[in-house]
């Protein structure tokens, strides 16, 4: 076996984590977390690089024993999963710089909590057992909670208890499924059960509602979303970029991994459920997010939108619908982690989040402004952006399997239109007249750094979404098949 | 080339929007214009190669876009003769603006960034009429929404300029629903978004259904009236108008560009280039008549009283947009386009003089402030003159002299009126009628600004709904006014050369004789076998028009006390017109009101009441009735559920552990 890639990835950031309790001090800290996550993106990268995109099974694989009786470290990337590693990794260091100079207390431990939940991250992505995917899968929360709860704003405690209610019920819920899914297996072998796949219609039907409640929270899909407001008002900008940006993935990635190969013919079953759910998310949280009065509340309710067009893509299962899904989860990584970035660039100068504080920064912040346009163009899904590349191919799926689910889904890209033009004219536009804002400054150049590669990124996926398609076609194209030919074999059978 | 036709403005905007501060407002004004220059050059070759020459349908791959499974969409430039219209039109009036802007805009801070958005604007322009498939259309097509956003809102300082534009790209967005299901519908049925393979294969499909929405509908109906909606939207169509009027809030350059010869005009372009399609699908096309000449109508009645006069002009080319579609909506394809082109060179000039007119008069745009000052800019004055007798269609029917819109325009009616349906009849009636109220708005806006007595320093006693470019302006003296700088100038000479020749030079090309030469396979054609009209039919626009001039000139030069007493008296039908038929009070009721209700009910009641309620608040109000006292919750619970998680992984390594033994 050669290199063990996936691992070197994965624990990368422990390591540096390690390093910063051997040497807790604030600037040493910051250095060596910034240090270590750009290692770990340029692991990502030689792991990508050792990637053979035209081979649509699990690669890079890694597998020794650990708890026995079927149950091993196994580790292992295909062209769904890596670019999510890719993602993570990539956002990491921004993560990492946003908090710089807006964490003052705790920073030791505060990049400490980062590195091992970007461990975490890495591993859920990488895990080929469901043990190991478990553990990784709700172990990452515990970093986070301690961000939110530790650095978080006022209301943090209420913000942390809310989603642990939600988390709580959906992790029993899957851990039971997994329990029973070794038990009629004998096994916890990913690439194992997806291959045989063989779970009794009734049977799945329990498992797939058992993963759902996890992963329908983890989105979120409404009615489980109010945590994410809270959540995303109460964490330090970084913590918020790393929600929106990762965490949230973490559901699609599950549905992806799990709910879709694994219960194919529950999910077919419950594909009207989930359109449904998604519909509602997509319109409802989008004139929800018309009302919203905190520049935070209203980005976290267009996330949960945003999820509804991902959530709804992956159960057309179709190609366009899925592929769209995975895309649009990518773009949504950068464009709402830069979202965040923006809110936090005032944040930091004006120490509110309250839309009404703000107006007419374009006079003195053009170049925040500049930015602060692409981003919100791209979260209203116009063409030439990332966003409009998702949104685009989860629609047309849609459109494929119900137009009914395309229709209603395509009024939810008006009103997203409307408030995210609303809360840009807002805060950007206008005359500058509250006398807090006369002296505030424009971006430095370490926000500069922060933003404009995240600007440059969502321009090209928008305009070159090629590199992106290549790695997962043809994953998607086996997944796809894998649902075909199960139903065209309940067809034969009946 | 055609490649350099289309990215030579997008270098122009990126250097000038990314480098404007260091190299300067000058230098990035002559960047961009430079550029556009050399783009609208090419063009003209490029239009004497295609259109009038003999050189073949050309299609440029550039780079792959969408790939994802059998959808496959790459980014193309195509040229053909109806490209290479727009391509004329597109890139030599927005030179024409470009250079014209240097002298209207020269005191404005934000030269540089007003600039570079003109040339992205045109960039996504030329992307929208060079695509060669309906997703990168559709990428024009958003793209020229944002470019008109940011131009209407460039004055980011008023309020009016910043809702004007929102709600642009919004009620754009309402017909950007519309053309999205379209493609989709498209791409459904034909696996294909590529223009030439979808038009092949569109006759097999002919009285054939799909299932739409859980109805079997007619497949090229439903596509094309979906189609449709997307230009009703973007050119202002009865319904999806309102947007319009607003727009005038941005810089008047940009009404010239975007908001009368360009991107307006982006719907017609798309149903004239999907005539294939159209054709084929008659209960769409009677639908777009019947839009088009509603619009026809509607825009000139509440043009009539308009009291701005930039406003006069925007429901003009509301109006005149709906004579296009008029046009497309009976198979005259060809006529539609030609309106288009001659409407881009007369309509432009129009708004440039206007720009002219308010520059001159320290940005005063209220026509009951001015009048009286033809002495003191003849040349302007010259100039919308000759834009009103083109706009107005003013020629000699049998001896076909005239000016560039007596061609076009009466293309148009005749073609009405030739179509022999009921819906053409309808059309035919409206539009005649329309063109008598085009001719009494026109010429009331030309003798209410520059005839008659100069009222520009009356005690101000309704200012109520004149708009400003600015608002700390001082009326000139009489003696103060004066023409506006050459550079100025220069382009409505040359819009003025097009508004009196465009029409017979390029007759016989686009309508006439050499039509099928001209056109080829671009766009549908029709037999052409108009022939012979009634007389009557012939002279019916040139008498309602000399019947608008004269309304005009009795109300507004010989009792020019009779229209503000008319006024003062607040008819019913005045009332209903001035306020634009009531549309943006009734569209803030049904819609915009409701929106935002509906959104804070959801979020108080749906999430806080009943979700959070039902949830987690009210799980965690009963488990403090249950725990009071025995947990202290200042410790947090971050630590809880760190440590349930840990059990719960505990549990399960346990449970592993001890199956294993049993297995």
């Amino acid at each position: 076996m050669s290199l063990p890639i996936l691992s070197l990835t994965t624990f990368a950031p422990l390591v540096g984590a390690l390093a910063i309790l051997a040497l807790p001090k604030a600037n040493s800290a910051r250095w060596i977390a910034l240090g270590t996550t750009v290692v770990t993106f340029a692991l990502s990268l030689v792991m990508l690089a050792g990637f053979n995109s035209l081979d649509p099974g699990f690669q890079l694989v890694e597998k020794l024993e650990w708890m026995g009786g079927g149950i091993s470290y196994h580790m292992g990337v295909d062209g769904i999963s890596i670019l999510f590693v890719v993602l993570t990794t990539a956002l990491m260091p921004f993560a990492i710089a946003a908090s710089w100079e807006s964490i003052e207390t705790r920073v030791a431990e505060y990049m400490v909590a980062f590195l091992v939940l970007e461990t975490m991250m890495i591993g859920v992505f990488c895990a080929l057992d469901l043990v190991l995917f478990y553990v990784l899968f709700e172990g990452g929360l515990i970093p986070m909670f301690l961000i939110i709860g530790v650095w978080g704003g006022k209301r943090r405690v209420y913000a942390s208890f809310k989603f642990f209610l939600y988390t709580f019920v959906g992790s029993v819920l899957m851990l039971l499924a997994i329990m029973s899914m070794y038990w009629y297996s004998g096994t916890t072998d990913i690439p194992t059960l997806i291959a045989s796949s063989n779970f009794p219609a009734g049977m799945q039907t329990w498992l797939w509602l058992a993963f759902f409640a996890s992963f329908a929270v983890k989105m979120p899909m409404w009615p489980v979303h109010t945590w994410l407001p809270d959540a995303h008002v109460e964490a330090p900008t970084a913590g918020s970029v790393i929600l929106a940006a990762i965490l949230l993935k973490m559901g699609g990635y599950g549905f992806l991994r799990f709910s879709l190969p694994m219960f194919p013919d529950a999910s077919l079953l419950f594909q009207p459920l989930v359109f449904t759910m998604s519909v509602i998310a997509i319109i409802y949280t989008s004139l929800v997010a018309l009302a919203q009065e905190d520049m935070k509340k209203l980005i976290a309710y267009s996330s949960v939108a945003h999820m509804g067009f991902v959530t709804m893509g992956i159960f057309t299962l179709n190609h366009q619908g899925i592929e769209g899904g995975i895309f649009q989860m990518l773009s949504h990584g950068v464009v709402s982690g830069a979202l965040f970035l923006c809110v936090g660039v005032v944040y930091d100068r004006m120490h509110t989040r309250e839309i009404a504080a703000y107006g007419g920064l374009v006079n003195r912040m053009p170049v925040y402004a500049a930015c602060f346009l692409v981003f919100t163009m791209a979260n209203v899904g116009l063409p030439g952006t990332s966003g409009f590349v998702g949104e685009f191919l989860t629609m047309l799926g849609a459109y494929r399997a119900n137009t009914w689910v395309a229709i209603f889904a395509a009024t939810g890209v008006i009103l997203s239109a409307a408030y995210a033009l609303f809360l840009y004219r807002r805060i950007v536009f206008g005359v500058l007249v509250k006398p807090a804002l006369q002296t505030i400054q424009d971006l430095t150049l370490r926000e500069k750094a922060l933003l404009v590669p995240l600007l440059v990124v969502t321009i090209f996926l928008g305009v070159y979404p090629k590199p992106v398609f290549d790695v997962t076609t043809p994953a998607v194209m086996k997944l796809v098949d894998g649902i075909k030919l199960r139903n065209a074999n309940q067809g034969a059978a009946k | 080339m055609y490649a350099a036709i289309v990215f030579l403005p997008l270098l122009g905007s990126v250097i000038a929007g990314l480098f404007g501060r260091l190299i300067g407002a000058r230098a990035a004004e002559l960047v961009t214009t430079g550029l556009l220059f050399v783009s609208a050059a090419l063009s003209v070759v490029t239009f004497g190669h295609v259109a009038l020459g003999e050189a073949e349908t050309a299609i440029v791959p550039l780079w792959s876009w969408i790939h994802s499974g059998d959808f496959l969409v790459d980014w193309t430039i195509r040229v053909d003769t109806i490209t290479a219209v727009m391509l004329v039109v597109v890139t030599g009036v927005s030179s024409l603006v470009h250079l014209y802007s240097i002298g209207y805009m020269h005191e404005d801070p934000h030269r540089q960034r007003f600039f570079s958005y003109l040339s992205l604007f045109t960039f996504a322009m030329l992307m929208l009429v060079t695509a060669n498939n309906f997703l990168q259309l559709f990428f024009g097509w958003e793209g020229v929404g944002l470019a008109s956003y940011l131009l209407i809102g460039f004055w980011y300082q008023k309020p009016s300029a910043n809702n004007a534009a929102m709600k642009a790209f919004i009620v754009n967005r309402v017909g950007d629903f519309g053309f999205a299901m379209g493609t989709f519908g498209i791409w459904a049925i034909f696996r294909t978004l590529d223009f030439d393979a979808v038009f092949a294969m569109a006759p097999d499909m002919v009285g054939k259904t799909m299932n739409f929405a859980g109805y079997d509908l007619d497949i090229l109906t439903t596509l094309c009236l979906l189609l449709f909606v997307g230009a009703m939207g973007k050119s202002a169509q009865l319904g999806l108008h309102t947007w319009l009027p607003d727009a005038m809030e941005g810089p008047t350059p940009v009404s010239a560009l975007i908001h009368a010869a360009t991107m307006v005009t982006a719907g017609v372009f798309l149903v004239c280039r999907c005539s294939p399609l159209f054709e084929l699908a008659p209960v769409a096309t009677g639908f777009v008549v019947f839009i088009g000449a509603t619009t026809a109508f509607f825009a000139a009645t509440v043009g009539l009283f308009q009291n701005d006069i930039k406003r006069v002009i925007a429901y003009s080319t509301c109006s005149q947009l709906g004579y296009m579609f008029a046009a497309a909506g009976v198979a005259a394809y060809n006529a539609a386009m030609f309106h288009l082109f001659t409407h881009a060179f007369f309509k432009a000039l129009l708004f440039l003089g206007a720009g002219a007119v308010i520059h001159s008069l320290h940005h005063e745009q209220d026509m009951r402030k001015m009048g009286g000052i033809w002495k003191q800019i003849p040349w302007t004055w010259a100039a919308m003159l000759i834009g009103n007798l083109a706009l107005t269609g003013v020629g000699i029917p049998l001896l076909h002299v005239g000016f560039a819109g007596f061609y076009s325009k009466d293309a148009i009616i005749n073609s009405t009126f030739a179509a022999h349906t009921g819906i053409g009849t309808y059309a035919f009636i409206l539009l005649v009628i329309a063109a008598g109220m085009t001719s009494f708005y026109s010429w009331r806006q030309f003798l209410m600004t520059f005839h008659g007595r100069y009222r520009g320093l009356d005690h101000d006693d309704h200012h109520g709904h004149a708009a400003h470019d600015d608002h700390d302006h001082h009326a000139p003296k009489l003696d103060e006014i004066h023409e506006s700088p050459l550079v100025m100038m220069i382009p409505l000479a040359v819009l003025s050369l097009g508004a009196l020749f465009a029409g017979a030079g390029f007759y016989q090309h686009f309508i006439g004789e050499g039509a099928h030469e001209f056109w080829r396979a671009s766009i549908f054609l029709g037999e052409g076998e108009e022939g012979h009209l009634p007389l009557w039919v012939e002279f019916a626009p040139l008498v309602v028009t000399i019947i608008g001039f004269l309304i005009a000139f009795y109300y507004y030069i010989l009792h020019p006390k009779l229209p503000k007493m008319l006024a003062a008296r607040r008819g019913m039908l005045y009332l209903f017109f001035f306020n634009k038929w009531y549309f943006d009070e009734l569209y803030d009721l049904i819609f915009v009101r409701p929106a935002l209700w509906i959104g804070r009910f959801l979020w108080k009641k749906g999430d806080g009441m009943v979700i959070d309620g039902l949830g987690p608040d009210g799980v965690s109000a009963r488990v403090l009735d249950a725990t009071r006292g025995t947990v202290k919750l200042q410790s947090g619970y971050v630590y809880h559920y760190a440590l349930a998680m840990l059990l719960g992984v505990v549990a399960l390594a346990t449970w592993f552990v001890v199956t294993r033994g049993g297995m």
